[in-house]
């Protein structure tokens, strides 16, 4: 195939590429997060933890609340009640820039691209946090901030290599089909070289190849730089094939927690999908 | 030590030391709140049902005012001016259907804004260059005498223009609620290719709300017209709207008339209680503040809707 | 044919992102920049000078400010013309209050005090957008302009309420009052003018215009990846008023001379904003052609209608407006992004030529 990951390995910043994988200790957990707006209840004291270098799949039926616990992780929505400990901190509530500076990084559900930007700039944005020189220098473009400039332009194109996107880098990403562009989104939450990857539907509207490549692109990931990531899919076979754990949620509350193949064969999940009428 | 007296002190003692010409001031400042708010209920209607920002809701206004005068210049009878005039205003909303509003259908909200600035400058020039830039005078019989009620000096001028807003007020209430091309008018407001897509007639409701609008502005021209005369500066009510707009939400119908009041208001009470201390003609900006000190509190307004995001 | 990038391959990241990449850009900027700094003062007469030149190049710097703003923000500001007023103001009070400062110090002050009130006024962004934000601008407009008129103290209790820019030197040459020669001040702005271009265009490819950016097409999404919305939006507001500041002062001392409020009034807002509607939202090329455009235009415009159909000049002046409205929508449904995008376009076509396609 390519020879990009590789590549991309010799010059990572972070955990060396392992044969077998060892899931480290928990780097997020949530506790009895209960989190309501306009009436509806998204979530019900859920509770559950995320470990390090693991794979995690939130599962389960159309407005469960997967994006919503998603959103709370991130500081978008604030929980009424329940708390996040992130790499040993505990707070009741995140804030955006606090989580993004931590090291927590996320895709979209919608997509939530720079429609103005190309393809090159959406990725450089998801460098910012890491690009520290002022104004003035800025202003003039000369040494400190052109070296800098370069620098992260450099690794964003080792990105743009990774996942295979070097055809469009100057495209406004308004212009690509969908598939593309969550491979961009993704791409500028690798660029943050987060700790902790959000994906939220990955595969929603691939076609089988497309989705191929980007389980593919996820596996690397957590392979080569050992990034924890947690997604939200709804295709049952991708979610046995590369997840280590699955968590199901239904109408706001946790009910199953476990390995996939132990999560599939539990009753509660299936009445769940299936639609079992239960009791409120 | 003085200028705090004038600011804190002195205006209320002068408020509580004349109530009579308190009052006074109050209606004077309801009257001119009841011209607001007909202007900001043409913008309503167009922003609820179309989700554009029609900047030249004043200009409108103003054309209005000036053909009805043109037309009863040329010794019309005033019933029939008066469905003339209305009956342009219906053609300029075809017109402005076909040739903006059409090749604009889904571009940016800020793009369909500035197109209605370009609009408003157009309006303002074709008005000017078929009638003429004077000012002229505008009577189509509104009952002008004053009277008096406990004291408190009224015109019956001011009477007939509430009455107007009132029942124009509860004739696009029910307009809205009831029939079956209000619920249209509010699905396209919401999304313009969702509606599309379930067959509602865009062009046909971009149409009617701008000949409705339309009318309204001719209401709020004429009103305008009558109390201060047919001029160019009509068209700067429109920027006045904007804060009665903020006050009471760009898609409340309610909202613009109870906006309208409190800026009408709220902008005499500060110009003669207040105004000598800071030099006076402080009308000029005091309405914008009070909607930017509003908006940093209640961002949607009185009776807007809270907006959720979702990503 | 002449047009053609092939043979151009960068061979360093440096090399791709420089402002002009293509070598056929170079040249003809190049050739711009020969004519504009040496070819047209030779040529061009006073009245050119004086009438059009200058006020396109002050007006161009203003274009500049508000698509910071406008343009590359995404923040929409009516309040133009009252942060030109700001900085006007203050290049008065500095340079009759205090007439050993350098000219220089006195534009660059001016401009910091613009950006303060920029600052100032831009703080309710974090909370208002969109039209809503426009309003607020329209309250700084209105607010300031009456503050001009009002404080006796803004125009040094001159009983005419006009302010007179006092004559200074810069480099040892007079460049403002009425002995400064037009062909010095056109000099001076034009450097102005390219010196600024070059420094905002630095900052807008770089980490600071991406932050702009993203801010104005999906603010909730750049705040989760960490941009701080206020701080961006405030830099917008500094960095924007500051322009428009020097901007407003240059238009006092090297266009106007002598100034009152009504200058800098409401119209002055919707003048700049056109520019950048027409030149092109987010582009530093499309501010400067917009200003060309819309400086140019009424000359034209007056022109042919009162020369070549005969009409009064009131009428022609109806006629102008109405022909600017028109404008204004048509470029907005042909071409939303402006002569930046029609420009672009060109050379797109030009890289092609004679082929069709």
């Amino acid at each position: 195939m390519t020879t990009a990951p590789a590549a991309v390995a010799a010059t990572a910043v972070g955990a060396p590429a392992e044969a077998p994988k060892s899931i480290g200790d928990t780097i997020l957990e949530v506790e009895n997060i209960t989190l309501s707006f306009g009436g509806v209840t998204a979530l019900v004291e859920v509770s559950f933890e995320i470990r390090e270098h693991e794979i995690l799949a939130i599962i389960g039926p159309n407005g469960a609340g997967k994006s919503s616990m998603l959103n709370v992780i991130n500081g978008f929505y604030h929980p009424q009640q329940g708390q996040i400990t992130y790499k040993g901190k505990t707070r009741s509530r995140m804030r955006p820039h606090d989580a993004a500076a931590q090291g927590i990084a996320r895709t979209f559900q919608n997509i939530a691209l720079f429609r103005g930007m190309s393809t090159l700039d959406n990725i450089m944005t998801g460098r910012l946090l890491k690009m520290k020189r002022n104004l003035l220098w800025q202003a003039l473009y000369v040494g400190p901030a052109k070296r800098e400039e370069l620098e992260h332009r450099a690794f964003a194109e080792r990105i743009i290599d990774f996942l295979e996107i070097q055809a469009i880098r100057k495209t406004p990403v308004g212009r690509l089909p969908y598939g593309l562009q969550k491979r961009v989104e993704l791409g500028r939450a690798l660029a943050a070289e987060p700790d902790l990857l959000l994906l939220d539907e990955p595969m929603a509207g691939m076609n089988v190849e497309e989705k191929e490549d980007m389980c593919r692109f996820v596996l690397d990931v957590n392979d080569e730089f050992g990034t924890t990531i947690a997604l939200i899919e709804h295709d049952m076979g991708v979610v046995m094939d590369i997840s280590d754990r699955v968590i199901v949620l239904d109408y706001g509350r946790k009910i199953a927690d476990g390995p996939p193949d132990v999560v599939r064969a539990d009753q509660i999940v299936i009445d769940a999908y299936l639609g079992v009428p239960h009791e409120e | 030590m003085g200028f705090l007296n004038d600011m804190l002190v002195a205006p209320f003692l002068d408020i509580a030391s004349e109530p009579i010409f308190f009052i006074e001031v109050v209606v004077g400042g309801l009257s001119a709140g009841v011209m607001y708010s007909l202007v900001a209920l043409g913008f309503v209607l167009i922003f609820k049902a179309s989700g554009v920002f029609n900047f030249a809701q004043g200009v409108l206004a103003l054309f209005a005012a000036l053909t009805l005068v043109g037309i009863m210049e040329w010794g019309v009878p005033i019933p029939i001016a008066l469905m003339m005039t209305a009956g342009v205003m219906v053609a300029l909303a075809f017109a402005i259907e076909r040739l903006v509003l059409r090749p604009l259908v889904n571009q940016e909200h800020i793009i369909l804004f500035m197109s209605t600035i370009g609009l408003a400058f157009f309006l303002e020039g074709l008005g000017d260059t078929l009638w003429g830039s004077n000012v002229k005078r505008l009577d189509i019989g509104i009952p002008d005498s004053p009277f008096e009620v406990g004291g408190v000096l009224m015109n019956e001028f001011e009477l007939v223009a509430a009455a107007t807003a009132a029942s124009l007020v509860a004739v696009l209430a029910v307009f809205f609620h009831y029939t079956r091309i209000g619920r249209a008018l509010r699905a396209v407001a919401d999304d313009h290719q969702a509606a599309l897509s379930v067959g509602i007639p865009l062009k046909t409701i971009w149409i009617i709300v701008w000949s409705v609008a339309g009318i309204v502005a001719l209401v709020a021209g004429i009103m305008w017209g009558s109390k201060s005369g047919v001029q160019f500066s009509l068209s700067l009510i429109a920027l006045k709207a904007l804060p009665v707009l903020i006050l009471g939400g760009f898609t409340s119908v309610p909202g613009a008339i109870v906006g309208g009041l409190i800026i009408g208001v709220g902008e005499k009470i500060a110009e003669i209680y207040w105004g000598p201390a800071l030099g006076g003609a402080i009308e000029g900006w005091f309405a914008y503040m009070l909607a930017l000190v509003f908006l940093v509190f209640r961002p949607q307004g009185l009776f807007g809707e809270r907006i959720i995001e979702r990503v | 044919m002449i047009y053609r990038e092939a043979g151009q391959f960068k061979t360093s990241y440096g090399a791709d992102q420089a402002i002009f990449p293509i070598a056929q850009d170079r040249v003809f900027i190049a050739a711009v920049l020969i004519v504009a700094f040496v070819v047209v003062p030779l040529v061009a007469n006073d009245y050119w000078i004086n009438a059009i030149l200058i006020p396109f190049l002050v007006y161009a710097l203003a274009a500049i400010g508000l698509n910071i703003l406008t343009g590359y923000a995404g923040q929409l500001s009516l309040g133009t013309g009252g942060f030109m007023a700001v900085g006007a103001y203050a290049s008065y009070k500095l340079t009759t209050g205090f007439p050993e400062l350098n000219i220089i110090v006195v534009f660059v002050l001016s401009g910091g005090f613009a950006a303060a009130v920029g600052v100032f006024f831009g703080l309710p962004s974090l909370r208002i957008k969109g039209f809503y934000l426009a309003v607020a601008t329209l309250a700084s407009q209105f607010f300031l302009i009456w503050l001009f008129n009002r404080v006796a103290w803004f125009y040094n209790y001159n009983p005419s309420g006009t302010i007179d820019a006092p004559p200074r030197e810069m480099f040892g040459v007079l460049i403002t009052g009425a002995l400064a020669t037009p062909e010095v001040k056109y000099l001076t702005a034009l450097s102005m003018l390219v010196l600024f271009a070059v420094l905002v265009k630095n900052l807008v490819r770089g980490r600071i215009g991406r932050a702009w950016m993203a801010i104005r097409d999906m603010d909730i999404a750049a705040e989760i990846i960490g941009i701080r919305p206020l701080q961006t939006k405030l830099l917008a507001f500094a960095v924007s008023s500051f322009v428009c500041g020097i901007a407003g002062a240059e238009l006092f001392m090297l266009h106007f001379g002598s100034v009152e409020t009504i200058a800098f009034d409401i119209n002055l807002s919707f003048l700049v904003l056109f520019m950048i509607i027409i030149g092109g939202l987010g582009s530093v090329m499309g501010s400067i052609l917009g200003a060309a455009f819309i400086v140019l235009m009424p000359i034209l415009l007056t022109n042919l209608f009162v020369g070549v159909f005969g009409m009064q000049a009131v009428d022609a002046k109806h006629a102008e407006i109405m022909v600017f409205g028109g404008l204004i929508i048509f470029f907005l449904i042909v071409e939303p992004h402006g002569l930046a995008r029609l420009w672009q376009i060109a050379k797109e076509k030009l890289r092609l030529w004679p082929f069709p396609h």
